[in-house]
């Protein structure tokens, strides 16, 4: 068979949307993408999720528990195909997770493994530079993606970036707190739903990460990593330390355990901290 | 398929293929004024498009002396050209004399170029005229009905063409927007927990403190964020 002419792809894409198009309002489309996906490919599961290259977002759509539950795990340990593809802006394709994932992404492939995960095929959406998701594929089974399934995949990712960005477009004026200035009326309108709203699920673990930043006088992004670390030495979830901080039933100094769980003491009953503060 | 049909396709398959890969918006219109001039059997075109100022602009043009007329109508406000963006129809004329009479100064200045005879059609997107293709001949007269539809048809490419254009421009800054929404996201979230932190309260009461110090200084949040974050701005935030 003769290759397919390069205009091939960017047709299918187009009858991708024209097919989501065809399907229902637009609040349903990642839903409907991401199932499409996972018929069109043969795949187990697939996630449509939204990622900044600082490795932060969340998902916008999965196909099942499983696909979510991939995404939440690569977040918690702030490792995985997403976060490299989203850096890398190139897919990122692991026909054996246990054979290759151990040496880039080692708790990952490890709870990849253990949670029946045996291929992960990551496509970065992206305009020109700039980053602003991944579509996600999972297999239970190991083995490569055909050069069917793989131009099929990249249109769909292609689709992918269309969806968001019309999403983007469409949702109309921000009204929440990642838009309005500083002059927004108090109660202010109510919200539309925002793309960024995904954020949401994981901003206990930010706000955890601030609290940290100041108990161990460094920047959040550190402390994210701290958190990281400790929920995986403690095998817990991340998002269950986060709360515990954010709740101040655990804090984070620099003894040997690395944590405190006494009793928590307001501020203004504390030495107050004599301060590597950047005033100059 | 006659000769002429098929020169036709190739025209659009290759027009369509120039959309797709590292488009670029004056390449593009020139190629629709080559395919232009040689499907009528023209010597010379140009496209004109309508500035920000309401003016037009010269954009494309098939060689220099085709250029120097169309600046010229430009300047001089005046030929098929200014007719076809203002009036949003096809403009022609039937001989040298109706042309002499609609435009007196344009008429001279493209017979020094070398053409005796000039057309020009309108480019629409939606109801609003955006810019016009001009083809000059060096024979006189009009062109058939069936080479009017033709130069219509290529006017209707360049605007796809633009409206391509505009897409793309449009989209990178919605990507754009959309990464950084995430990213304020984030350094809000990051920003109550350190408020909350050093002054001894919860994320809520956290948030309205930053809310409150950027309203009442009348600084954007995003600003008021970023003195949390770096450590400049610390409670209480008056």
């Amino acid at each position: 068979m003769s290759p397919p002419p390069p205009s091939t792809g960017r047709l299918r894409t187009a009858r991708i949307l024209a097919g989501l198009a065809a399907g229902g309002p637009a609040g349903g489309w990642p839903r409907a993408l991401v199932e499409s996906c996972r018929d069109s490919t043969s795949v187990s599961g697939v996630a449509l999720a939204l990622m900044g290259r600082d490795g932060v977002g969340g998902t916008v759509a999965a196909t099942d528990g499983g696909s979510h539950r991939m995404e939440d795990l690569q977040f918690a340990l702030g490792e995985g195909p997403c976060r490299e593809a989203t850096w890398t802006g190139a897919p990122v394709l692991v026909p054996d997770v246990r054979e290759t994932g151990p040496h880039r992404w080692p708790a990952f492939a490890a709870a990849a493994v253990d949670g029946g995960v045996h291929a992960v095929f990551t496509f970065p959406l992206q305009v020109g530079t700039t980053a602003i998701g991944v579509l996600d594929l999972y297999r239970g089974s190991r083995g490569a993606l055909t050069d069917e399934q793989l131009l099929c995949a990249g249109s769909y990712a292609d689709a992918a970036t269309a969806v968001l960005l019309h999403l983007q477009d469409s949702d109309g004026p921000r009204t929440s707190a990642g838009w309005d200035g500083g002059s927004g009326e108090d109660a202010g309108p109510p919200r539309r739903p925002d793309l960024a709203d995904v954020v949401d699920r994981r901003a206990v673990v930010l706000q955890a990460a601030g609290m940290v930043s100041v108990q161990l006088d460094t920047t959040p992004d550190v402390a994210l990593v701290r958190l990281r670390a400790h929920a995986f030495t403690v095998a817990r979830p991340v998002v269950g330390v986060a709360a515990d901080v954010v709740a101040r039933r655990l804090r984070f100094d620099d003894s040997d355990a690395g944590t405190s769980t006494a009793p928590w003491t307001p501020p203004g009953d504390r030495e107050p901290p004599e301060d590597s503060s950047p005033h100059d | 398929m006659t000769d002429r049909e098929l020169l036709i396709a190739d025209a659009f398959v290759e027009l369509a293929d120039t959309l797709v890969a590292d488009f670029d918006l004056v390449d593009f219109l020139s190629t629709v004024v080559e395919r232009a001039v040689t499907l009528v059997g023209a010597q010379a075109g140009g496209i004109m498009l309508s500035d920000q100022r309401g003016g037009l602009e010269v954009l494309a043009s098939s060689d220099h002396p085709a250029r120097l007329v169309e600046l010229f109508e430009v300047q001089n406000e005046e030929g098929p050209c200014l007719d076809a963006f203002r009036t949003g129809r096809a403009v022609t004329r039937d001989s040298p004399a109706e042309m002499l009479a609609s435009w007196p100064d344009f008429t001279p200045r493209l017979a020094e170029a070398g053409f005796a005879s000039a057309q020009a059609v309108p480019m629409r997107l939606r109801t609003e005229v955006i810019g016009a293709l001009n083809v000059f001949r060096a024979a006189p007269g009009p062109l058939s009905d069936a080479e009017m539809k033709l130069v219509r048809a290529l006017a209707d490419v360049a605007t796809v063409g633009i409206l391509q254009q505009r897409a793309v421009s449009a989209s990178t800054l919605l990507a754009e927007q959309l990464q950084s929404a995430l990213h304020s996201r984030v350094l809000i979230e990051q920003a109550k927990g350190i408020i909350a932190e050093r002054a001894g309260t919860d994320i809520d009461r956290a948030f309205t403190m930053i809310r409150g110090h950027a309203r009442r200084t009348g600084t954007p949040l995003q600003a008021v964020v970023a003195r949390v974050i770096d450590g400049t701005l610390r409670p209480p935030l008056a």
